[in-house]
């Protein structure tokens, strides 16, 4: 069977992500999973035991600052020079900034067509897609070259299939062209211990109706307790509440987990767009009229106050 | 500092959107057709550095006829003149494409700072920026949150999953924008009015040196096979808050096996 290639995002905090997983497990399907580690030196051998648990057969590294220290360029000539070589039935990516980044540049550089946001990929190349906010369904697929895809966080559950990938480093030639956007800082913010945004399984998200940024406290001790990441509406984050890089919906994240909590969220289009695909959505909001109860697979039309202490402590109760 | 802002007509995000059922592209037919949102944070930026630094602000649209009316609304908050890039035959074009009528209509204008929203609200694709920069061999500074300009050198700030990279280059470069970036100015009545005496040059394939073939649908290099409305969600349980509501929610989560 073919190569599928699999360009692996990982963090240096948590190793590698979710999403690389599930496109592992995808890329069982298509033919022979490879991973492609890009990244600061050293960067393939931290990754290479949870690659192999997942079905990686390869790995294919290059590292270095050559490759880690510019935006997505020098990374997007390694993969095209290795899609070349090796021919592989297909490539996949993370449908992040990044991930889109370097996609978008392999599609130019190999005159190739490109689908992102994919949520699944049938072997004879078939992707679908979830457009316009969730509402409509798409089947597509590339027309010109291999299939050259971003898969979408969430899309599928990643199993182990254990591998014992033996690691190729790959000789890398960064040409100054690649060179021009040179990344000066990295600076890492606080995280704590929630699991980022578009891969949780559990989000609890807070709105205009959590009043303040004091407030969120209440929406952090409600996904903490359900080991879910916190998110916020626009009208959140806009009033200063929560910091713009949890905010979902239109113009933020898009996520898609297994239980969505809205909290003081009416349910604005421009929020319902990066929601309404989780799979089970609750909602609390003291306007019983708010639009997010006709999403809702169990609402409580009351005040949040009153109600998500109360939950909390019904979960530690359970615990 | 010539600066071009890309601008993109769209479908209002506020309101039903669809696939046409004949050839599968987003109807703007039937739809409220407006500015992409974050285009606008985009012209914002291209004016508060011409203010600073001095220098021409040019919008550049690609789309049918209609997108005059976004055109118009664009030079409205103040840039000097735009470009459209209209053509019967590019109806249909895939990203790809797209990128290549675009770099084609950049390499015209020589612009040494390209500004664009991050993504539009109707594809989301997020990728024209770098494939516009690929094609031009220029820097990419995307998804800023932040953007400095010191003489010929581009600062700026971005978000990552991990906190935010500081990423500089030399002009010329791309550079795409969040809404996070500024507060986009409301065009003035002022504005309006000047805005309909402002030049639109239109450009075709033909003056961009770029075959009918290699755009639309003969061009494009990824097809929508079919496309389905994905059925409404219905509400389900709704409960009013008799003092028990918080109880009754973590029942609800037990009996989904969240606790």
């Amino acid at each position: 069977m073919s190569e599928v290639l699999v360009v692996v995002e990982a963090t240096r905090e948590f190793g590698v992500k979710k999403v690389t997983l599930e496109m592992l497990t995808l890329a069982r399907e298509l033919g022979t999973p490879s991973a492609v580690v890009l990244g600061g030196a050293g960067a393939a051998e931290a990754l290479s035991a949870k690659l192999g648990e997942y079905g990686a057969e390869k790995i294919y590294a290059a590292e270095g600052a050559e490759i880690d220290g510019y935006l997505v360029a020098p990374k997007a000539t390694v993969v095209a020079e290795l899609v070349k070589r090796v021919q592989p039935a297909a490539v996949l990516l993370a449908s992040s900034q990044e991930g889109k980044e370097i996609a978008a540049r392999l599609a130019v550089k190999l005159d190739n067509g490109i689908l992102t946001d994919v949520v699944a990929l049938a072997a004879d190349g078939t992707a679908t897609q979830v457009a316009f906010a969730g509402s409509t369904i798409v089947k597509s697929k590339v027309t010109k070259g291999l299939p050259l895809v971003t898969v979408r966080p969430n899309s599928l559950t990643p199993a182990p299939a254990p591998a014992s990938p033996a690691v190729e480093q790959l000789t890398v030639t960064v040409g100054d062209a690649d060179k021009l956007a040179k990344v000066v800082e990295r600076v890492a913010e606080q995280k704590g211990s929630r699991p980022e945004l578009t891969e949780a399984s559990v989000v609890v998200s807070g709105g205009r109706g959590v009043g303040n940024a004091d407030n969120f406290k209440l929406v952090e001790e409600l996904a903490d307790l359900l080991g879910g990441a916190v998110g916020a509406s626009r009208a959140a984050v806009d009033s200063g509440f929560y910091p713009h890089q949890f905010q979902v919906g239109q113009t933020g994240k898009t996520v898609s987990p297994q239980l969505y909590i809205a909290l003081g969220i009416s349910g604005a289009i421009q929020h319902r767009a990066g929601m309404q695909t989780s799979k089970t959505i609750v909602a609390v909001n003291k306007d019983g009229e708010a639009p997010i109860f006709e999403l809702a697979d169990f609402g409580v039309v009351g005040d949040l106050f009153k109600v998500v202490p109360q939950a909390a402590e019904e979960i530690r109760k359970r615990k | 500092m010539n600066i071009v802002v890309l601008v993109k007509q769209v479908p209002d995000s506020g309101a039903d959107r669809n696939l046409r059922s004949d050839d599968n592209t987003v109807d703007r037919g039937s739809a409220n057709n407006v500015i992409n949102e974050m285009d606008e944070y985009a012209i914002e930026e291209a004016l508060k550095i011409k203010e600073a630094h001095g220098g021409e602000v040019t919008i550049l649209t690609m789309g049918p006829d209609r997108a005059t009316e976004s055109i118009r609304k664009a030079l409205s908050m103040g840039p000097d003149k735009a470009v459209h890039v209209v053509d019967d035959a590019l109806h249909g074009s895939c990203a790809v494409a797209t990128s290549k009528v675009l770099a084609a209509a950049l390499g015209q204008l020589g612009a040494d700072l390209v500004i664009c929203g991050a993504e539009s609200t109707d594809g989301r694709v997020q990728v024209l920026p770098h494939m516009i920069a690929e094609r031009l061999g220029v820097a990419a500074l995307t998804g800023a949150r932040k953007l400095t300009v010191d003489g010929s050198t581009l600062t700026v700030e971005r978000q990552t999953e991990e906190g935010y990279e500081v990423v500089t280059a030399a002009t010329p470069a791309v550079v795409s924008v969040w809404d996070t970036i500024n507060e986009p100015r409301y065009p003035s009545f002022k504005g309006i009015m000047a805005a309909k005496k402002k030049p639109v040059q239109t450009l075709s394939l033909a003056d961009l040196g770029v075959a009918p073939a290699e755009v639309g649908f003969d061009g494009a290099t990824s097809a929508v096979l079919e496309h389905t409305k994905r059925p409404p969600r219905s509400g389900g349980e709704k409960i009013s808050d008799e003092g028990e509501g918080g109880v009754k929610l973590v029942e609800f989560l037990a009996t989904e096996k969240f606790v």
